[in-house]
């Protein structure tokens, strides 16, 4: 069976590679070769064996597999008629979007920017930057809800100026420097010439790198007229952060919208969420989106001391215990968790609502994202960190009476966390007296 | 295709699959194949899976199923040269350097290759692996995806022409290069251009038979009752939501606990009292100890009864 349909494989099997590349596999043309050296090496008899071979050879992701095995079982099915080709284009809708046709949108411009009509005679992609300085303050403290079309986009302006930096975190890895490590093998290096004498001591410090953020976001009902805002805000930080954050949406469910920051217009990123959340202004349910998140992504998101900005107003139509639970969790399982809330910033707010009091607990900091100087806040605040995780009250889970004696750390260097713009809520491990700056 | 294999090859999948079988490794004809051709086309092979379903098992039987020497190289975040690579031996160097004193003549050069020679070089995995003369070798990356990205792209260079040079000795090169398994949980994705150049494969945890079979094989003690069971209730496990869902590892290590037990079946008593072995997190063990555990393990014998009858 070795080499009879020579001519006739070969021409199928790199039709079926253009095929996968069609699909948006990332097949590797060297590997092409392979595999026709390996079909001839197995033979065609057996076609579970093909499809095991070709499957090892062309696909390197996990996601890919699926994709894969529906290619194959069109492609190489059996012939009934000699119109396969057909099916393929219904495959077509299943394409990924690895290449857009756009970039990612420029933090200035916009090309749409909302659904109200503009003004006639003004383009909104130019910005009239002979505004007082007192209107720019307006414009920091006016609500996000209250925006028009013209502020929002001089808002996005404002919010690309922002600096964000959340702060290193230590890695096992080394690097020369000025550190407790001896360098051993750089010491006996520049050493050797003296005779063996080590007269300069090289030494060795912990590397750094930056710290990953997950941007985890309401866009139900009640958020509804922040979300635009808040969307520009991701999409910021996404700018501002080189990349290194997740972003996510949740009504009921929660979506992953990072792949669309970098790669396409904001706008149209939500009218895809919008599509794939079949109830976008209905109830929330944050405990179970909180579930899915901790089951499907904080294995692969949260591993390397990332900070969680959970992005809500608290109103939650889901179980309270389900949402401690899934809080504690993901509080465990992060270097600092945040919430963010838009009603936070007035001054009468407090957190009352059940979805809010079940998630207090395991909340490190609670502010507001209601307008431009509560992301300045924000920016500093983050900018602020220290390095060590925030010391947190040891919580006992819901579903046990033992009793966990509090454990009173002692408090390194806990930095206060706003400076002062925002005394009527206060973090809910100092509003039970805790020591702020040290023990 | 090139006659140079050595000579314990195997020639076929099927004479592969066998050879797996007989060191007790009970793999799928697609699993098998992968493992073939990353032995023809002597190229990385790169498996993924859960934790526990068997992609480390896959190499130390293949190296012993090839009568191959296994070198494997735990990955952890921070792994470096000085771990994977090579080191040099301080503490030789020192006394060597002292040595060299004492005789008194000391000429610069010449005692700087001398001390950074072959004999001061601690050869860590890498370049262990390259070194065919002691017979062929099965190269094991554990958990890929735990060493950081740096490490990534060392590894990258070293897999292309499997070759690593030391500054201070020269370039090593392999004669015959080893047979690479790479594994990853996939707790993070491993970069595209490293998996390009494996040949790659899922794991995926086992259905009921080829669970079945594993428990017997590895555990032989166990009845085949017990051992149809267990694998069952192990099934219904996984369908629920945990955590962290038992691998095969779990299953072994359960069915080996009820054997010393001296149980010959599974009831709700039991399971109670070894759910620990197979549940890693507290918050799993609550959720399925009591009610729940009834309703599976119900299920679960069902199946199991189901199965047994259309065997019998």
């Amino acid at each position: 069976m070795a080499d009879a349909p020579d001519g006739y494989i070969l021409g199928n099997l790199l039709l079926f590679g253009r095929l996968l590349r069609r699909l948006g596999l990332d097949v590797h043309v060297g590997r092409m070769l392979d595999a026709i050296r390996v079909l001839e090496d197995i033979g065609l008899e057996r076609r579970g064996d093909v499809r095991a071979a070709l499957r090892t050879l062309l696909v390197h992701r996990r996601d890919d597999l699926p994709l894969f095995d529906e290619a194959f079982d069109v492609f190489w099915r059996q012939r009934k008629d000699s119109t396969s080709t057909m099916d393929l284009r219904s495959m077509g809708e299943q394409r990924r979007y690895r290449r857009p046709s756009a970039g990612p949108p420029s933090p200035g411009r916009e090309p749409d920017d909302s659904a109200e009509p503009a003004d006639p005679d003004e383009g909104f992609d130019r910005v009239d930057l002979t505004r007082t300085f007192s209107a720019r303050e307006v414009l920091r403290t006016r609500d996000f809800a209250e925006f028009t079309p013209e502020e929002m986009l001089e808002a996005r302006q404002l919010m690309a100026s922002l600096q964000w930096d959340p702060g290193l975190r230590r890695t096992r890895r080394k690097e020369p420097g000025r550190g407790h490590g001896l360098d051993v093998r750089r010491t006996l290096r520049h050493n050797a010439r003296f005779g063996g004498e080590l007269v300069r001591l090289e030494t060795r410090r912990r590397k750094e790198k930056p710290r990953r953020l997950v941007v985890v976001c309401d866009v139900s009902g009640s958020m509804e007229r922040y979300t635009r805002m808040l969307l520009h805000f991701i999409h910021s930080l996404y700018a501002g952060l080189d990349n290194r954050i997740e972003a996510f949406l949740f009504a009921t469910r929660l979506t992953r919208i990072t792949k669309h920051l970098g790669q396409r217009d904001i706008d149209r990123a939500v009218s895809e969420v919008a599509k794939a959340v079949p109830d976008w202004s209905g109830g929330t349910r944050i405990g179970d989106v909180l579930k899915e998140f901790n089951f499907r992504w904080a294995r692969r998101t949260l591993g390397w001391g990332s900070i969680v900005l959970i992005v809500s107003d608290g109103w939650d139509h889901g179980e309270p215990e389900l949402l401690s639970r899934e809080m504690a969790r993901l509080q465990r399982s992060c270097n600092r968790l945040i919430w963010l809330n838009p009603l936070a910033g007035n001054e009468d707010y407090e957190p009352l609502t059940v979805g809010m009091q079940a998630a207090a607990p395991y909340i490190d900091d609670l502010l507001p994202v209601n307008n431009l100087a509560a992301l300045f806040d924000l920016a500093d605040h983050l900018n602020s960190l220290s390095q060590s995780r925030p010391v947190r009250r040891q919580q006992t889970l819901q579903t046990t009476e033992e009793e966990a004696p509090i454990v009173a750390a002692s408090a390194p260097q806990q930095r206060s966390w706003h400076a002062g713009a925002n005394p009527t809520f206060r973090h809910p491990l100092w509003g039970r007296g805790e020591p702020r700056n040290g023990a | 295709m090139d006659e140079t294999r050595t000579g314990s090859a195997p020639a076929s999948v099927d004479e592969l699959q066998q050879a797996l079988r007989g060191e007790l490794y009970v793999a799928d004809r697609a699993l098998a194949m992968s493992v073939y051709l990353a032995l023809t086309l002597k190229r990385p092979l790169f498996l993924e899976g859960e934790a526990g379903v068997g992609k480390t098992e896959v190499a130390k039987v293949l190296a012993s199923a090839l009568g191959a020497r296994l070198i494997r190289l735990q990955c952890y975040e921070g792994l470096d040269v000085s771990q994977a690579v090579y080191e040099w031996n301080y503490s030789r160097q020192l006394l060597h350097i002292r040595l060299l004193e004492a005789s008194g003549n000391v000429d610069k050069a010449a005692a700087e290759r001398e001390l950074f020679s072959e004999e001061f070089l601690i050869k860590r995995p890498l370049l262990q692996a390259l070194d065919g003369s002691e017979g062929p070798v099965v190269l094991l990356i554990d958990e890929l995806d735990r060493a950081d990205e740096e490490f990534e792209g060392y590894l990258l260079e070293m897999l292309s022409d499997f070759q690593i040079t030391i500054p201070e000795v020269g370039t090593y090169t392999a004669d015959e290069p080893p047979v690479v398994v790479i594994t990853s949980n996939r707790t993070r994705e491993i970069h595209d251009a490293l998996k390009r150049r494996c040949l790659y494969y899922w794991i995926d945890y086992p259905d009921l038979d080829k669970e079945t079979q594993i428990v017997r094989s590895k555990v032989p003690q166990a009845s085949q009752k017990l051992a149809g069971q267990v694998a069952a209730f192990v099934q219904e496990l996984r369908g629920t939501e945990l955590y962290k869902v038992p691998g095969v590892a779990e299953t072994l290590d359960w069915t080996a606990a009820l054997v010393s037990l001296n149980e010959t079946e599974l009831s709700p008593d039991v399971i109670d009292d070894t759910l620990g072995i197979m549940l890693k997190y507290r918050e799993d063990v609550q959720a399925v100890r009591g009610e729940q555990m009834r309703a599976l393990l119900n299920r679960a014998m069902h199946r199991g009864t189901q199965r047994g009858g259309r065997r019998g």
